[in-house]
């Protein structure tokens, strides 16, 4: 951890102000988010949880910058991105924001390295060159311990090494945030484990995490529990025992 | 996005999927190899055909008579060239080196025990050979002394030879042409076919002895021998429109005809590749549209393809779509994949198009000439259809939402 990133330790990375979400028009209206406010500070680990239906799935959406709100604000990292344009958008996923997905999402028949390289390829500041790119590549996948799988393709990997490339995936371009929607919800549970073991571990780096979660013994690894029903946040709490 | 890393996404995508770029490419493998190939048949087909009429003999003007005006039992003194005519052109026109006229008939030929009905029979003169570009093999051509005397004696083609006689010599032996037995006297090199005419396959005599054993008429007695056509041949440096003129004058005048209505044809060798050339190009024609039409289909072909690509890898645009990729890399992405394949495609089909142009040389009888820009027209026509029908598919990616795509199964 930075001196820099101590310093702005209890910024809010993440601010929402109101947010709301319309689906439909007129009687068939559903209101997917109902008026969220919300902050989560750097190196926060916040679970997210609720039954479905509940709108936490609209709320990564929308944290994670692959949806806008209907109405509301949404700040990230100092940045105001609630009505950015498809292109902005991306590039804020592109440079800010690293998924981690329950069915892992990597591409079919591409090497791991390559699966890892692929934020890099759409990377707007600087372009790096090919070395470059394959030696952050080979950091992020020896930062997931998988060194020695770099030219595995996925359907060669076990669920929890897939689910560590995807981690690996989303660290590579340094993000600010890491979105995880459910990442130990196709592993079973000694893999579960070792993912969940691997993003304790990037929390205690300095990573700022929010995932979305059913299981109730997945949410104890996070700091903070927020329960959503019907659209707006149930409760809010702080995991007592998980993290100091 | 760089051009370079564009290219890299796309061609990474395509060779993950080999058999199925390859049968993308197919098409438009086999339109552009059409398209060379066609074109190479008819380009082939028209230097053939100029080739031939240039061998027919150079610097030629043929008369024919004008059937469609008078014809025979017309006006009397009309509708047709008599033997006579090619002796007032060759002394009554400046500028002529040789005349030579035919007559033609048809009878069976007979030898020992084979028997061939129905062989052409054609009656001739001295300069033959040299205007026609006909060479001897055996024995001699016959001279004018015995076209005069009517002497029954022949000069075969060179397949006719070999079927009548077989191993022997023919030169020396008797055949039997209608009733009328005639003395070999040579045998003519092969020629081949010259427009539709088999050279090999004929009987040349002379043309004296056609009129009187073959062509007999009321005719003839009063007006001269009916011929069939003149050749003139010009000396090298003239101008072939004032001897043509001088021609039309000479025949009007023998005549009695008006040079409005001549009862007279005058062609040169130009005229006939002219003609030709005229068949050929809608020939050709036909051949380009049906190119054209495959090329077509191949990126039809290509827009089929790309869209269910797009439907299969719907998961693999959402995954790209969250880590950054924009609409615009998307679109890229896929217009490239189209163009990447159809710009190898074109060029496999170039390589194939040129080397079956050349097969089709090499084994059949056809003669084929690649031309180079026809080349150049299917490859940039490939590039085309990819960047057309590449299009539609690529922006449908491109519209794709993120949530939707990555939700896809």
């Amino acid at each position: 951890m930075t001196v820099e990133q101590e310093n702005i330790m209890d910024q809010p990375i993440i601010k929402t102000k109101e947010l709301t979400k319309i689906y439909g028009m007129g009687d068939a209206q559903v209101r997917a988010l109902d008026g969220v406010s919300l902050e989560i500070k750097e190196n926060e680990f916040v679970a997210i949880m609720g039954p479905s239906g509940s709108g936490k799935s609209t709320m990564m959406n929308i944290l994670g910058c692959l949806d806008r709100p209907t109405s509301g604000q949404y700040v990230l990292a100092e940045q105001d991105v609630s009505y950015l344009d498809k292109v902005q958008l991306a590039i804020i996923r592109n440079q800010r924001i690293g998924f981690v997905f329950q069915s892992y999402n990597l591409l079919p028949r591409t090497p791991a390295l390559e699966n890892v390289m692929l934020p890099l390829l759409y990377s707007r500041n600087g372009d790096l060159n090919e070395y470059e790119q394959h030696e952050k590549a080979l950091n992020a996948l020896k930062a997931v311990g998988l060194a020695d799988r770099i030219h595995h393709q996925p359907q060669e990997l076990s669920g929890g090494q897939a689910q560590r490339v995807a981690i690996a995936r989303a660290l590579v371009n340094n993000p600010v945030l890491i979105l995880a929607d459910e990442p130990t919800g196709n592993l079973d549970s000694k893999s579960g484990e070792e993912i969940m073991a691997l993003l304790t571990e990037l929390h205690q780096q300095g990573s700022t995490i929010v995932m979305v979660t059913h299981e109730d013994e997945i949410a104890e690894f996070a700091q903070r529990v927020i329960r959503f029903l019907d659209g707006r946040i149930d409760t809010d709490k702080l995991n007592g025992n998980s993290y100091q | 996005m760089k051009l370079e890393k564009i290219i890299k996404i796309a061609s990474q995508g395509l060779v993950r999927n080999k058999l199925r770029s390859l049968l993308t490419m197919l098409g438009v493998i086999i339109g552009v190899s059409a398209v060379i190939i066609m074109i190479a048949i008819s380009a082939g087909t028209e230097a053939m055909i100029s080739d031939q009429i240039t061998s027919l003999g150079t610097n030629l003007v043929f008369v024919q008579a004008n059937f469609s005006r008078g014809g025979f039992g017309g006006e009397a003194n009309s509708g047709g060239l008599v033997y006579d005519d090619a002796f007032a052109i060759a002394d009554g026109v400046s500028g002529v080196q040789a005349v030579v006229v035919e007559q033609q008939s048809s009878e069976t030929v007979k030898a020992g025990n084979i028997s061939l009905d129905s062989i052409s029979i054609l009656g001739t003169t001295e300069g033959f050979p040299s205007v026609r570009d006909m060479e001897i093999a055996e024995g001699r051509y016959f001279n004018q002394a015995e076209i005069d005397r009517n002497q029954k004696v022949v000069v075969l083609g060179s397949s006719l030879a070999e079927e009548l006689f077989e191993d022997q010599p023919p030169v020396g032996q008797t055949v039997t042409i209608g009733t009328t037995k005639f003395t070999v006297i040579g045998v003519f090199e092969e020629k081949g076919l010259v427009g539709e005419v088999d050279y090999d396959a004929r009987v040349y005599m002379p043309i004296t002895v056609v009129f009187q054993k073959y062509t007999p008429s009321q005719f003839a007695r009063i007006m001269g021998d009916r011929v069939r056509l003149i050749y003139v041949e010009l000396e090298p440096d003239v101008v072939q429109g004032d001897v043509i003129l001088q021609i039309e004058l000479l025949l009007a005048k023998l005549h009695d005809v008006s040079l409005e209505e001549p009862d007279f044809i005058i062609t040169t060798q130009q005229d006939l590749i002219n003609t030709q050339e005229a068949t050929t190009e809608a020939f050709r024609n036909l051949l380009a549209w049906v190119a054209a039409v495959s090329l077509l289909v191949g990126g039809i072909g290509i827009m089929n393809i790309m869209m269910v690509s797009v439907t299969e890898r719907t998961r693999e645009i959402g995954i790209r779509q969250s880590v950054g990729a924009s609409p615009n890399d998307i679109r890229w992405q896929f217009l490239t994949e189209a163009l990447l394949l159809s710009l190898v495609g074109g060029l496999i089909g170039v390589i194939t198009g040129v080397g079956g142009s050349w097969l089709f040389g090499a084994l059949g009888e056809m003669r084929t000439v690649v031309v180079p820009s026809s080349i150049m027209l299917a490859f940039s026509s490939a590039a085309a259809v990819g960047i057309f029908f590449g299009y539609y598919p690529a922006d449908k990616a491109a519209q794709l939402d993120p949530i939707e795509a990555l939700r896809h199964e």
